[in-house]
């Protein structure tokens, strides 16, 4: 038997993380969101830049208005259920410029190499980017080819931007998300992120579950055949997941978002392998999701044009703005009481039991 | 979802919360052991739904967050030697030793890669017979098997780049300091539904009997969690101690021989060093001399001294006297009483060892209270 009393103290130092860029700071999350305020915008702001952070940035030139936006894609692997690295720095690109309420029209390509990248890889790749470009009408119009000596790079890195033009109506932004406004998600959520680590070997199983990476263009097609002025902002939820989109609209509204977790469409598989993990499928990627607010009175015209889109037949209203609150995004959980959903500051790590 | 919906059921879950609230007479303090359990507990929102009937304390079941300062800095400094991987689950990169974190210390270069399994581990050691592979293996009975099964098949494959650096620790020595100490206020237990499914319940039938105090097998969704307080409930209210199970789709009696009989195999009970607790007498696990092989401490003696030697960085560790941890841990305050809660520890600033852990009591405060609505 102990027969002592406890030492009651645990403090750790806090020296160690600060001044250090961590992985933790590229995963969508809280610290993704202060890095990129904080360190990265704040010393261009000078040179005009926008202090906004939508999916891309929205200038006029003579009579067109643009939208333009840049993505740096890095996975693992490089071939997905449902995807690659190539498709997907295509998609990626393009669907910013889309949820932004453009029409994209040119892209740029650039590669960063690894030496001893298998020829027949990188071909399979390009294909594969270039069948992406077709089925979404844009052009490749510039690019850029690096090689970098073995371990600078993860074998293949690209970097896409892309310019389109605003199609009117244009959504606003999340500056004009009002109390009463429903939230819709295009489909069921998670389906990246879980065939990523899928194909990581992570699961150990031969889950059914395919990447989501797609185009959004025929998404928001549907949503633009709503009426006038009542979609109020659309993003893809990528990195960081449908909650990294609702804390970042919650932010720039000054509204709290509140979602019924009943309403949430998730697949079998994919939130049986979220239940194993201990993870949740909010916070986890997809690829060819949007996310939706829209004015109460359209919410049910926007899930019925949605579902007529091949592959969104789960679009669905999951939650409805709110008065700011104390907290940024709550979920009303199985118990029926509403919580608040907290945002994680990096990736969301497996529990060890 | 089988298995999940049915335990999640709110009319079943809100008939639960009734049964409580009338069966109680007084506030009782009922302290869920596992760091899981806080986090099913807070998640759903059944402490507030019952604040006023039970007091639920917070026990120090979350073995992230009792990991031995000490062990993490040699995991710091095994890991910035030329050579070695050091695996870990992905929980425990984020807590800091004395002063690195397995996470700074990859950004500052050193070979961390978290791994969901240890036998996964073996595999890639085998896969990669040119890096000796050291798993980080902490949890409680809960992960020892797995950790067990690991080195049984390093043995069997004959991996000579595989070892374990071992800080697992046991669940009932915990419990018994908890009740030994003089400002215990403990007057009933959940125990761990996780660690039971290996240990079984057997164990507790002395220890509920010893100290008269009812100890509850329970689950992790809302509904295990209040058929668990509801049973606690029903015994204090009738002055009976003892052990019942309240999580019978996953725990026997008995519980898992097999797990049992592999880790009895590979481990041997130690006395053990809590972070935020102290000195646990048989609080822990350590490796039977005849699995010396693959004990990391044994095959690389040589890495001792504190982290920061080991990066050439002079790291001036600032110790928080203001964080009250341990006193979390043992389940002598919550998270809310401590100072420095919210304002200057958060999951970004951590103070101390419950904020960083996913599991831990302060970062479940964190996460479902500090904002909650209306408050």
């Amino acid at each position: 038997m102990n027969s002592f009393e406890w030492s009651a103290q645990c403090p750790i130092p806090m020296a160690g993380t600060a001044g250090q860029v961590l992985l933790a700071h590229g995963e969508g999350a809280r610290l993704s969101r202060r890095l990129i305020r904080d360190t990265i915008t704040s010393r261009f702001r000078d040179s005009g830049s926008s202090s906004e952070f939508g999916d891309a940035a929205i200038r006029s030139l003579r009579d067109a208005r643009i939208a333009v936006t840049t993505d740096s894609y890095t996975v693992s692997p490089l071939f997905f259920p449902g995807g690659d690295i190539g498709s997907l720095s295509i998609y990626g690109t393009v669907n910013d410029l889309v949820v932004a309420g453009a029409e994209p029209r040119w892209l740029t390509f650039s590669l960063m190499i690894e030496e001893g990248l298998p020829l027949t890889l990188l071909e399979a790749i390009l294909e594969s980017a270039a069948e992406a470009a077709r089925r979404c009408s844009v052009e490749i119009i510039a690019g850029d080819t690096k090689v970098v000596p073995k371990g600078c790079v993860d074998q293949l890195f690209i970097n896409t931007a892309g310019v389109g033009e605003l199609v009117s109506p244009v959504p606003p932004g999340p500056a004009f998300l009002r109390p009463g406004d429903s939230i819709v998600v295009s489909g069921d959520i998670g389906r990246h992120g879980i065939a990523m680590l899928n194909a990581r070997g992570i699961l150990q199983t031969e889950l059914p579950v395919k990447s989501d990476s797609g185009s959004v263009q025929s998404m928001m097609h549907a949503v633009r055949q709503c009426s006038e002025n009542a979609v109020r902002c659309v993003r893809d939820a990528t990195r960081g997941g449908v909650s990294a989109v609702l804390h970042e609209w919650s932010e720039d509204g000054r509204v709290t978002i509140s979602l019924e977790e009943n309403w949430i469409p998730v697949r079998r598989e994919v939130r049986g392998a979220c239940e194993i993990l201990g993870l949740d499928p909010l916070y986890i990627a997809n690829e060819g999701t949007i996310v939706i607010a829209v004015d109460s009175a359209s919410a049910k015209a926007v899930v019925d044009l949605l579902r007529q889109v091949p592959g969104c037949e789960g679009a669905t209203v999951i939650g409805k703005v709110c008065e700011a609150g104390s907290c940024p995004v709550t979920i009303r959980r199985a118990m029926g009481i509403d919580l608040p959903l907290d945002e994680p500051s990096g990736a969301p790590l497996p529990r060890i039991c | 979802m089988k298995h999940v919906d049915e335990f999640r059921d709110p009319s079943r879950a809100r008939s639960l919360l009734d049964q409580i609230r009338r069966q109680t007479t007084r506030r009782w303090v009922i302290m869920e052991v596992c760091g899981g359990q806080t986090h099913g507990l807070l998640r759903h929102g059944i402490d507030l739904a019952l604040e006023d009937t039970i007091e639920l304390i917070h026990g120090p079941g979350c073995p992230v967050c009792v990991t031995d300062e000490a062990k993490i800095d040699r995991a710091v400094r095994l890991s910035m030697t030329p050579g070695i991987l050091l695996a870990s689950f992905g929980d425990m990169l984020r807590v800091p030793g004395t002063s690195l974190s397995l996470a700074a210390a990859r950004a500052e270069g050193a070979s961390v890669r978290e791994f969901y399994s240890p036998t996964d581990a073996v595999t890639y050691a085998a896969e990669n017979p040119d890096q000796h592979v050291v798993f980080f293996a902490v949890g409680f009975e809960t992960t020892a098997p797995a950790t067990s099964l690991a080195v049984l098949q390093a043995k069997k494959r004959g991996l000579r780049n595989f070892s374990l650096l071992v800080s697992h620790v046991r669940v009932q020595p915990a419990m018994e300091l908890i009740m030994a100490s003089e400002a215990n206020r403990v007057e009933g237990f959940l125990a761990a539904g996780h660690v039971c499914c290996v240990t079984g319940f057997a164990p507790y039938e002395d220890f509920a009997g010893r100290w008269g105090v009812p100890v509850v097998v329970t689950g992790f969704e809302p509904v295990d969690l209040l058929l668990g307080i509801a049973e606690c409930v029903d015994r204090l209210e009738h002055q009976k101690s003892g052990v019942a199970n309240c999580f019978g789709r996953s725990v026997a009696l008995e519980g898992n021989r097999n797990a049992q009989s592999v880790v009895d195999d590979v481990y041997e009970v130690c006395e053990s060093r809590w972070r935020g607790l102290g000195v646990l007498c048989e609080g822990g696990f350590r490796l039977r001399e005849e699995y010396r092989e693959f004990d990391a401490e044994f095959r690389f003696p040589e890495q001792s001294g504190k982290a920061s030697e080991a990066s050439g960085k002079a790291v001036t560790p600032v110790i928080f006297s203001t964080c009250r941890a341990g006193e979390v841990l043992s389940g002598r305050i919550q998270p809310c009483a401590c100072g420095e809660f919210g304002s200057g520890c958060t999951p970004e600033h951590p103070l101390g060892a419950p904020m960083v852990s996913s599991e831990g009591a302060c970062a479940a405060w964190f996460r479902y209270r500090l904002r909650s609505i209306g408050s």
